[in-house]
């Protein structure tokens, strides 16, 4: 591993967020609108739920956007620090450089963590000042559960970069649509109960679901969902390692067919 | 003089199409050989060969005497490229895409390297300004720096000076010769200046339809095929595709 080429991969897409407002926005912007879509919709569910259950509400729903939108970010902005490349026509530059693969991959998880640690510390102040939210009230299980979200948008980031290199530059809406289609299965705003029974075993190999119900364990129970973590954090492994293989896979045959070359012509 | 490139039986085809047909060449240190064909003939399929950015189909090519398959990385961090086809990020200045590409070819003293490049290439009045602000040409211009930030032994130039004025294209080919000479290292090049070609290179490979049909200096050739300039052989060769000097 060559730290000079995963410094060079991170400081390039620095920069790019560092001077663009529209970046900018798209790191800040929507978390604090989405936050106060959810406040409302809180607020209005407090209403009509029991009394009882008012702060629950809150922590639950509102801690789950929190975590979903880190979820999100990691992923699109893994995915975004390749797509900046297609984009700008820079990528047979970086695919005929001496950067391994997984420099490139490590770069941009950089960029991924980065992001998203921006956006967590800027997010839950904002959340405490207007629905006193503490999202630290769930103590240390908020690393495992905000470790497993950041590596879960990072493999389906490498999947989403590996369709790109195989399907072209037209491909990169799946890199938007992914989590979206992720969103419903994951039991990020409701317990996996509400599943049919089919579907509570088939998104079972959904790293999301397990950090999704294993919060709602800690924040209704106050109880240790080892299991959750441990399933998640297994999961995720295991999908870093197949999206690995699928990213390299993709690449042997974008190089076979000449794929990358069309990367810089769509 | 050693060989820094063998490339033997190289071949490369999609489905049916031939792109590359069993070539094979050497490039030897402190050489600069020219590829010159007409569209298709497999000028561009061959340097992203060398590049890995295309695997070959079949054949071998061995760079600095180790093969590039097994020695990817290690390959790649001694050369560099320019092509119309990939320009640098829009949206980074000339100096921070120096640094950028500096840092991925793993230059530790990159600031020094990268203010070398910037006067050597009379770069200065666009060092701060954004790459996607810059003419076509003037982007070119900061290509070819760039294809120099790991002072390389091998570099592959594919039409490097296709958007220059005349008077810049000259400037940046005697800045090329001198930087490549230095370093003792060996150049790959194509174009469709034909006039350029006769000027850089010590030997010129013709190809057609994916196959080698010549490969000789200028003058030998222009007296093989009994024309005055590389760009009646050109065009003969362009008509009678698979033609050889008798």
């Amino acid at each position: 591993m060559n730290f000079l080429h995963v410094f060079g991969i991170f400081y390039r897409n620095v920069i790019l967020i560092r001077r663009s407002v529209p970046k900018l926005f798209a790191l800040f912007g929507f978390i604090t609108v989405e936050l106060f879509l959810w406040g409302f919709i809180t607020f209005w569910v407090q209403t009509i739920g029991p009394s009882d259950a008012r702060l629950d509400f809150i922590l639950l729903i509102l801690s789950a956007f929190i975590f979903w939108s880190v979820f999100e970010l990691s992923q699109r902005s893994f995915s975004v620090s390749f797509l900046e490349e297609v984009w700008s026509r820079n990528v047979i530059n970086i695919f005929a450089s001496p950067v391994k693969l997984g420099e490139l991959v490590m770069g941009f998880a950089l960029v991924g963590i980065a992001q998203t640690l921006l956006a967590f510390f800027y997010i839950t102040p904002i959340a405490f000042l207007l629905y006193a939210l503490n999202i630290w009230n769930m103590g240390l299980y908020i690393i495992p559960f905000f470790m497993n979200v950041l590596i879960s948008g990072w493999w389906i980031g490498v999947v989403a970069i590996g369709l790109v290199v195989r399907f072209g530059p037209s491909a990169d809406i799946l890199a938007f649509f992914i989590p979206f289609l992720l969103l419903p299965f994951s039991a990020v705003y409701y317990p996996v109960s509400v599943f049919p029974p089919l579907l509570q075993e088939i998104t079972f190999i959904l790293p999301t679901r397990h950090i999704f119900e294993g919060m709602r364990t800690v924040i209704t129970e106050g109880l240790i969902p080892s299991d959750s973590i441990i399933w998640a954090a297994t999961l995720n492994i295991i999908y870093v390692g197949l999206g690995f293989l699928f990213l390299h896979w993709m690449l042997r045959l974008a190089r076979t067919r000449g794929y990358l070359s069309r990367l810089v012509q769509d | 003089m050693a060989a820094i490139v063998r490339v033997t039986n190289l071949t490369k085809q999609y489905g049916s199409l031939t792109a590359v047909d069993n070539v094979s060449f050497e490039i030897k240190e402190s050489e600069i050989v020219s590829l010159l064909g007409p569209n298709g003939a497999g000028k561009t399929t061959i340097i992203q060969m060398l590049l890995t950015l295309v695997s070959p189909t079949g054949g071998d090519i061995e760079i600095f005497g180790r093969t590039l398959k097994g020695h990817r990385e290690e390959l790649l961090s001694v050369m560099n490229f320019t092509a119309p086809y990939s320009v640098l990020p829009y949206n980074l200045t000339t100096r921070e895409a120096l640094k950028v590409y500096s840092l991925l070819y793993g230059i530790r003293k990159y600031r020094e390297r990268v203010s070398f490049l910037i006067d050597e290439f009379d770069l200065g009045w666009l060092a701060n300004k954004k790459v996607g602000q810059l003419s076509s040409g003037e982007q070119m211009r900061i290509g070819i720096a760039k294809a120099f930030v790991n002072s390389p032994g091998l570099l592959l130039l594919d039409e490097p000076t296709a958007s220059l004025d005349p008077v810049i294209a000259r400037e940046l080919r005697a800045k090329i010769l001198k930087l490549v000479r230095k370093a003792g290292g060996a150049i790959l090049w194509t174009s469709h200046n034909m006039r350029e070609i006769e000027q850089v290179s010590d030997r010129i490979i013709f190809l057609s339809r994916g196959k080698i049909v010549a490969d000789d200096s200028p003058d030998n050739l222009k007296n093989y095929f009994g024309q005055e300039d590389l760009e009646e052989i050109f065009i003969s060769i362009n008509r009678e595709p698979l033609s050889r000097p008798s």
